[in-house]
């Protein structure tokens, strides 16, 4: 059996910032690499630990949580919870045998598109190096 | 199997051009919850609505997968489409293979495999949907402006005259805004006085505008159409209900302070009117200089008072008003130049000011009754040098941004001096001259046929010699060093975002932009709608603007507040929490998490484990109202009880699993 040599990335981007970061940079035609799967979620703070915990258990390569920066939720506090809550989602994830480096909570605004295409390409070469 | 039908638009050739679209169709005929895919054109045309419309009819279908550009785009086009057809509108997914697939990827087969992927998720997705409903509640008839300028004495005056009530708030003691300290409005050279009085006077006698000045927001809660807003009345110290304005009080004042309308080129007692065509054309006492409430001593004015108007215990008081729009208009404030530009003497010279000063020296209320003279020693200026671009497009010092109304009032200022001043020399300093506006490059034209001097190149310093303030800069037409030697200069700096807008934005939760103004929704099609639903915006608080572009805008946003102030009720969105009760342990973990104040602990009826004894226990209710469906709720409830409706957790989890088949 041929090993899919490409990383398979799971990324949870908020409606209002990110995932509108993500529109933006295809509006302006950047080009990243085709790894990453968006879900789209109204807020970082709906992204339950339980979904990553999924994502990886599935195969996921690596997986990312996407929000508004701290101070621009859409809905005021919803991503104070996220990076509380993501600060121990790496330590869970160290206990239960999968690298952190596998899992990024970013904050990407609406009108960030270049950082949407930096993250992005960032994020998969760092995934690509630590291997499938 | 589902009946799923999965439609894949071309988007001409947006999409086709850049991944295989057949391709897309046969994976997805090949997913088992689909028993239908169709790939078309233009799926958001008529002919491709009623190609998705004319399958649900023939092949039966029963949840709709779309794979075309973002759901942002064109999901409630869709939502809309499937309410002719019999299928719930919320029985439906888009799948974005256009801005998050076609347009980034450059190689097809791996564009392609993606799209397929996308597919996947979506008909995994809306497997878990289900029919939803949308609810309605009813709307607070009345909006609140925030800012008496130009822009919002011009949405009060629109809203009110459609027949609704409108509250115009303003922190100062009287409406007018910076419109109000200038002299003369360019191309036209209209008094500025002359045409915003009139209207000031319009709101103060509207009878459905309620006038709330030296008034400021202090809290906001609720949501589009049901608002509460929380003033603060700051302490006037002056009773306005019997106060007549007649004046006697501001001239037996002692006091003597600094005149901020002025801009500090002239003083004012400490119980004034802030121009003499305020209105409320009453004066206040501020707290920061009166000596009877410093230190308890004079009281002069109450002695003087004929009507006994005069209150030194006055308090600030809080007041709450229910809106069902609010129109921000909150204008801007010069940039502190002082502190940005070293080079121009900080300060240090009194003869170097800042275009709103030159404003207040020209106009014939102003303290030098309109004749232009130099604030260190009265004589006429007969060499005056024009700054432009201070703290504007300077990413260094400054701001990124033109602040588009100071190339057209840098001509006007240039004009008034030659006009005045018989023998004068005006010296434009300038980058680029914008001139876009009717009539504006005419009027440009007229002001260097006057004899104004443009001089292409910015003013590297500015120190005084002598009697003579002298700027040096490089024309970098001609390329080499000029000097004048000027007896006054004028500076016209930057707009920045009033002050304080950066907390109100945070009270109301809407976003703002690089620069600090207020983000629009959307740049081009939703340019007076902030991301808050039911939050307008007009006037130079989205950005730079001149007179005419604000009050445009003010109108706008005004027609906006009015279209959502005509409906009874209105429709909300369906997508929020909800609770099992049968699931929740009451245990209220959820409570303090939402940030709308939308859960609240309820006392349930039950039966005990066991006894079956019929008992109460607390659990989870949202309020539908107020629940704006971020789902913070549903990540704190250990129980999984509550859920968030269009994002369950089971919806979002099959998602995921789709990606691994």
């Amino acid at each position: 059996m041929a090993i899919d040599s490409e990383p398979k990335i799971v990324a949870f981007c908020c409606n209002w910032c990110t995932y509108t970061g993500a529109d933006l940079a295809g509006l302006n035609r950047m080009k990243y690499p085709e790894n990453v799967r968006v879900i789209r979620v109204p807020c970082s703070g709906r992204v339950n630990p339980q979904f990553i915990l999924r994502a990886f258990r599935r195969g996921a390569d690596g997986v990312m949580v996407c929000g508004c920066h701290p101070g621009d939720c859409h809905y005021s506090t919803g991503n104070y919870f996220t990076r509380r809550r993501f600060m121990l989602m790496r330590e869970l994830l160290e206990f239960n045998g999968i690298d952190p480096r596998r899992f990024h909570a970013r904050w990407i605004s609406g009108s960030e598109a270049a950082k949407f295409r930096d993250t992005v390409t960032e994020v998969t070469e760092m995934i690509r190096g630590l291997g499938k | 199997m589902s009946k799923t039908g999965v439609f894949i638009c071309h988007c001409g050739t947006n999409i086709a051009s850049a991944l295989d679209v057949y391709k897309v169709a046969e994976a997805a005929k090949a997913i088992p919850d689909v028993s239908y895919a169709a790939e078309y054109k233009y799926m958001c045309s008529e002919p491709g609505q009623q190609l998705i419309l004319d399958a649900i009819k023939e092949q039966g279908l029963k949840r709709i997968v779309i794979a075309a550009c973002s759901p942002r785009m064109h999901e409630i086009t869709f939502r809309k489409m499937l309410k002719k057809s019999g299928v719930n509108e919320y029985l439906l997914e888009i799948a974005n293979i256009r801005e998050q697939d076609s347009w980034v990827h450059e190689d097809t087969g791996k564009a392609t495999e993606k799209a397929i992927d996308l597919v996947r998720m979506a008909v995994a997705k809306v497997q878990k949907n289900e029919p939803l409903k949308t609810s309605f509640i009813p709307v607070t008839k009345r909006a609140l402006v925030i800012g008496g300028g130009i822009a919002g004495i011009q949405a009060a005056l629109d809203i009110a005259d459609a027949g609704h009530d409108v509250v115009l708030l303003e922190r100062e003691p009287s409406i007018g805004g910076r419109m109000a300290m200038l002299d003369k409005t360019f191309p036209t050279l209209d008094c500025s006085a002359c045409i915003s009085t009139p209207k000031m006077v319009d709101v103060s006698a509207h009878p459905n505008i309620t006038l709330m000045t030296s008034c400021e927001v202090e809290s906001v809660s609720g949501y589009i159409g049901n608002f509460k807003v929380a003033i603060r009345k700051k302490a006037k110290y002056v009773n306005h209900d019997i106060c007549t304005g007649c004046g006697l009080c501001e001239e037996k004042c002692p006091v003597k302070t600094d005149s901020a309308f002025n801009r500090g080129l002239s003083k004012r007692p400490a119980i004034y009117k802030l121009f003499p065509q305020a209105v409320p054309a009453k004066p206040v006492i501020d707290k920061e200089s009166c000596i009877k409430i410093k230190s308890g001593k004079c009281g002069l004015c109450e002695k003087i008072c004929p009507l006994g108007c005069i209150d030194y215990n006055d308090e600030d008081r809080l007041v709450e008003e229910e809106f069902g729009a609010i129109v921000l208009a909150t204008g801007y404030k010069l940039a502190e130049w002082q502190s940005m530009y070293d080079e121009y003497g900080a300060g240090r010279f009194p003869d170097v000011i800042d275009g709103l000063q030159f404003e207040r020296l020209v106009n014939a209320s102003g303290p030098t009754e309109g004749r232009i003279t130099r604030p260190s020693d009265g004589k006429e200026p007969k060499t005056v040098v024009i700054v432009k671009c201070v703290g504007s497009r300077d990413i260094k010092k400054g701001h990124p941004y033109c602040s588009r109304a100071c190339c057209m009032y840098a001509a006007k200022h240039a004009h008034q001096i030659l006009e005045k001043i018989p023998g004068s020399r005006v010296f434009i300093f300038y980058i680029d001259v914008r001139t876009p506006g009717k009539g504006y490059e005419e009027f440009y034209d007229k002001t260097r046929k006057d004899g104004a001097v443009y001089v292409r190149g910015r003013v590297s310093r500015i120190y005084k010699e002598g009697d003579h303030i002298v700027c040096q800069g490089e024309d970098s037409l001609l390329g080499r060093q000029v000097r004048v030697n000027a007896d006054l200069v004028v500076l016209e700096t930057a707009m920045e975002p009033s002050e304080g807008s950066a907390e109100l934005l945070g009270l109301l939760g809407c976003a703002k932009d690089e620069d600090g103004w207020i983000q629009e929704a959307h740049p081009k099609l939703r340019p007076v709608e902030t991301q808050v639903g039911g939050v307008f915006l007009a006037g130079v608080c989205q950005g730079p603007k001149d007179i005419p572009d604000t009050v445009a805008q003010a109108s706008a946003s005004a027609a906006k507040a009015i279209g959502l102030l005509n409906k009874d009720e209105m429709e909300t969105s369906p997508m929020i929490a909800s609770v099992a009760e049968d699931k929740c342990s009451g245990c209220g973990a959820c409570e303090p998490i939402c940030p709308y104040k939308a859960i609240t602990l309820e006392r349930i009826p039950d039966r005990e484990p066991g006894t079956g004894r019929k008992i109460e226990r607390p659990a989870a209710r949202v309020n539908a109202g107020l629940c704006q469906g971020c789902g913070a709720c549903t990540v704190a409830c250990r129980t999984g009880a509550i859920d968030l409706l269009g994002f369950r957790n089971n919806q979002i989890l099959q998602e995921v699993d789709a990606l691994w088949p």
